[in-house]
């Protein structure tokens, strides 16, 4: 592949100073615009979920003229709901050592050595201030007898710093954004636009300054004019059909600014999770995700012999492989995410996967059962144990349970500077949907810290100081021809979708490029699989346009018709995932190419040619995308190798 | 191997809010044990979709029991036989081969029917936007550990927070009474000290915006309790109740 690459040097807009000092410099030297002026702003925020939800509430909090939107009915339901483990902070309350500089240091190394120092560093300072913020809103985390807040210890750090709620910690800490924002509503203060899809975004004069939406309800299509857009849409792990992800998530809103001029870095990081429900069957809609907090007491085990169909419980121990903790001693059936994934995958791969469908291994409590005792083992993990029973009607107390890996979490997204800026002026992008924070892999509780930074914390300041810069009152209205533009193509798009009458549904062609996306952009990727994975998109790219079958009219509520747009984009996103995974010729994270390994099949990450941000740019539908890259400077860090043998 | 069954539905079909609706008979031949309620539906769609008719519309997303999305009357009770589970969560494994269904979206006169399965539940928000709060400027709080709260009252505050917001407690209701969904939220601010400053306009407020969004009065008829798939108390009613009293006595 030829990969088109520019000298232009992308400007993070990193404050100058030391690393412990630049948040503190940047919020003493921003511009604030007044009250008077903050009033004669509109924002325009798209998504409701933690980021979406923290900005919406506080700038109108602050003054701001805010309008939300939302594909679900309501705010509350945005995919944020859906996490179950937690949420860090650096707060130190069990007094085990843990520092902002820690949690900085944690989420650097386990993002791979392939994130932003001054982001992160800024993240890990912030985060206290989140677990305050949510308890004066009522977030009724888990408390001691006390009466103090509780912590527990998450994959990837030495000290407790998750706080949680539950196994609802995003419900929770959602709800409380979802009722700060319901106040700012009932003051007038927030515009809620809920059932409406961001369909493409507005430019003008070089600057965001509007979003054209679709109403799901009735169809109609929308203009709104803001000053600025506050883009707060999640990740895209959807792209691979299946996922922990809700069946709404998307990268539309993502994909069509990416079209505009908002560069889209890191696409290939992916993180997949491995202890997940696995797949039962062809009409499987999605995979359900159990806490990783089982591998501490649960022992990972397929049989030796490929060919052994007995029930697990008359395998006899001595014809059982108990592969993570033979393959890694010291860490055992503990290591992290991406190594215990890869494991699982290969054994079924193999062709030792256990099950109905054979892509499944066991995770056994039956050792657990007999050191502690069942009501332990219960009082640890009965809810998910029921979780599990509910799906898939096994008793885990009786036959071990059946997990694989299943997509998580995307770490990439749209690029975007210290600021939250990305590279269209006036569009700033936080949450999953931006590739700020994480590197190359997430750590465990630190999506829900990212988003809540994002929103409550880092917004607030900086988007005041760009609205200080630009003018005020200018004559744009969405009578502008930008706006009438753009809502002629995005029309144009959804009459071409509804007229091909074709002979697949556009879930069958989903699938289709999940298991592409699966089998050759997944958890383990070589050259020969991501070439051929360009190729096959392209090909299925071709026939989508050719032969879908999207039922009904737009003038409607129509579901089909939303995924049918929604599915054009992952089929071109994908393709940009597997070209960043082909020219990244190293291991890193979530990214792992089988060329790039250790004799013992360990990852190996390449610092002197990749240790940049892989920003890409849109030139056209038919040209390849050119690559700008974002050198990484570790000034505090130093890169280490990761070892869990 | 996973048992296939054939599985009959009767499914409300409603173009709109205008139109007239009816049950349709539709017949799934390859359904499976291991499927869940709303695998089942995209199956009928994608049959349907291959026949060039209109697929059933409802609404769902996290298929996991918590987003709240996914709502409908599955044989007569809402979200279906299975105790404490969204219909998202629903097992096939509970029908046997042959069954006749009948699925119909939440009746309430609050809930304006969209489309088909769909209904529009924005009363639930106008709810909370009317007091179902703790006003909290953002960067003004304290630190979190300053109010030491007793686990037993963090945990029952937990109890009524993890309402999902489906909507089934008005449905199950004779009365379609939005009671439970009302005070879960009044019950979860209300035991916990920083709910506190607010309490007498919040459930003023919210009880008033609950009466005129058209929901019905609570008669303790108990069956919003059992449908929810959260199990939330309906102590939490007494608990509004006594916060109403004492809001009247002090005004
Ligand atoms: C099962 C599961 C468990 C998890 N557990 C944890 C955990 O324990 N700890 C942790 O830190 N992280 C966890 N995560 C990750 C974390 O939940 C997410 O990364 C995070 O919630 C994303 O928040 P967000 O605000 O960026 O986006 P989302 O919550 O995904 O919100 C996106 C919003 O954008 C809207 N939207 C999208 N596209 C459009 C459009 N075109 N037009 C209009 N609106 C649009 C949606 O309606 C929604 O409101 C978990 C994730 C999953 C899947
Ligand atoms: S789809 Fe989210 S609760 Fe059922």
């Amino acid at each position: 592949m030829q990969v088109v690459e520019t000298p232009v040097k992308l400007d993070s807009q990193v404050p100058a100073g030391r690393l412990q000092d630049k948040w503190d410099t940047y919020k003493d030297y921003v511009k604030l615009v007044s009250p008077a002026n903050k009033r004669k702003r509109t924002i325009l925020v798209v998504g409701t979920g933690l980021a979406g939800g923290s900005a919406a509430a506080t700038l109108a909090g602050l003054g701001y003229n805010v309008k939300s939107f939302c594909i679900q009915d309501s705010a509350r339901r945005a995919h944020s709901i859906a996490a179950q483990g937690g949420i860090n902070a650096a707060k130190n309350y069990p007094n085990d050592g843990d520092t902002i500089w820690r949690l900085f240091y944690d989420t650097i190394k386990g993002g791979d050595y392939r994130s932003r120092e001054a982001n992160v560093y800024r993240l890990a300072q912030v985060s206290n201030n989140i677990i305050d913020q949510a308890v004066a809103q009522g977030v009724p985390f888990a408390r001691e007898y006390g009466g103090l807040l509780d912590n527990r210890s998450f994959g990837g750090a030495q000290v407790s710093r998750t706080f949680y709620a539950r196994g609802q910690t995003g419900q929770q800490l959602l709800l409380g954004a979802y009722q700060a924002m319901s106040q700012q509503i009932e003051e007038g203060n927030i515009e809620m636009k809920a059932r409406r899809e961001m369909l493409d975004l507005v430019v003008i004069d070089g600057r965001a300054r509007g979003i054209i939406t679709r109403n799901l309800v009735t169809g109609v299509i929308e203009r709104h004019l803001g000053d600025a857009v506050l883009l707060c849409t999640g990740g895209y792990g959807n792209v691979y059909y299946l996922s922990t992800n809700a069946k709404n998530s998307n990268v539309t809103a993502a994909w069509r600014c990416f079209k505009r001029g908002a560069y889209f870095a890191n696409p290939c990081y992916t993180q997949i999770h491995p202890t997940c429900i696995p797949v039962s069957g062809e009409y499987q809609s999605k995979l359900t995700l159990m806490s990783e907090s089982l591998r501490n007491d649960g022992r990972v085990w397929v049989p030796n012999d490929s060919n052994d169909t007995r029930p697990p419980s008359q395998i006899p121990e001595n014809e059982r492989d108990y592969y993570l903790e033979r393959r890694y001693p010291s860490f055992g059936n503990l290591v992290p995410r991406d190594v215990a994934s890869r494991a699982a995958k290969k054994e079924c791969d193999d062709g030792r996967g256990v099950g109905e469908t054979k892509l499944a291994v066991y995770l056994d409590f039956a050792d657990a059962i007999k050191r502690l005792g069942k009501q332990a083992v219960e009082d640890r993990y009965g809810n998910l144990f029921e979780m599990y029973e509910r799906i898939t009607g096994e008793n885990p107390y009786k036959v071990p349970m059946r997990i694989f890996p299943a997509v998580h979490y995307t770490m990439g997204g749209l690029w975007v500077d210290y600021e939250l800026q990305s590279t269209i002026p006036g569009l700033f992008v936080l949450g999953e949907a931006n590739f700020s924070d994480h590197g190359a892999n997430r750590l465990g509780a630190s999506a829900l810290m990212q988003g809540l930074a994002d929103g409550y914390f880092v917004i607030p300041y900086t988007l005041g100081g760009f609205l200080a810069g630009v003018p005020m009152n200018d004559d744009v209205t969405t009578d502008h021809e930008a706006f009438a533009a753009t809502e002629q193509e995005a029309l144009e798009r959804i009459n071409r979708l509804l007229s091909i009458k074709g002979d697949k549904t556009v879930t069958e062609f989903h699938r289709e490029l999940g298991q592409i996306m699966w089998d050759h952009v997944g958890m383990a990727r070589n050259r020969k699989g991501l070439e051929e994975a360009c190729k096959s998109i392209a090909a299925l790219r071709e026939e989508y346009w050719q032969n879908v079958r999207v039922p009904g009219v737009n003038e409607t509520f129509n579901k089909n018709l939303e995924f049918a747009a929604r599915v054009a984009d992952f089929l071109e996103l994908g393709e940009l995932m597997a070209r960043d995974a082909l020219h990244r010729e190293e291991s890193s994270g979530g990214h792992f190419r089988e060329e790039y390994q250790t004799p013992e099949g360990e990852a190996l990450r390449n610092d002197e040619d990749f240790a940049y941000v892989a920003a890409w740019e849109y030139t056209g539908d038919h040209a390849n995308p050119t690559l700008h890259k974002e050198e990484l400077e570790f000034e505090y860090v130093k890169p280490t190798t990761r070892s869990y043998k | 191997m996973a048992k296939n069954m054939t599985i009959h539905l009767k499914v409300w079909r409603q173009a709109g809010p205008e139109a007239p609706g009816r049950l349709v008979d539709y017949t799934v031949k390859e359904a499976n044990e291991h499927m869940s309620f709303l695998e089942l539906l995209d199956v009928l769609n994608e049959q349907l979709i291959k026949e060039e008719a209109e697929p059933i519309e409802f609404d769902n997303d996290c298929r996991e029991g918590i987003c709240g999305s996914c709502g409908l009357m599955v044989g007569g009770t809402a979200h279906g036989p299975q105790p404490r589970t969204a219909v998202c969560q629903l097992h096939m494994r509970h029908y046997n081969d042959g069954d006749t269904i009948v699925v119909e979206p939440w009746r309430a006169a609050a809930f304006p029917l969209i489309k088909d399965l769909v209904v529009d539940r924005t009363a639930f928000d106008r709810i909370v936007a009317a007091g179902g709060y703790i006003s909290a400027t953002t960067g003004g709080a304290a630190d979190a550990n300053a109010l030491p709260i007793a686990k037993e009252k963090a945990d029952a505050a937990m109890d009524f927070a993890s309402c999902i917001g489906c909507g089934a407690c008005v449905a199950a209701c004779p009365n379609s009474s939005a009671s439970l969904f009302t005070a879960a939220k009044i019950a979860h601010l209300a035991l916990l000290p920083q709910g506190h400053p607010e309490r007498t306009r919040r459930v003023v407020n919210m009880v008033d915006q609950m009466e005129k969004e058209g929901f019905g009065d609570c008669s303790n008829h108990a069956e919003c309790e059992a449908v929810c798939p959260k199990g939330i108390s309906i102590a939490g009613i007494a608990t509004m109740r006594r916060e109403y009293m004492k809001a009247m006595l002090s005004s």
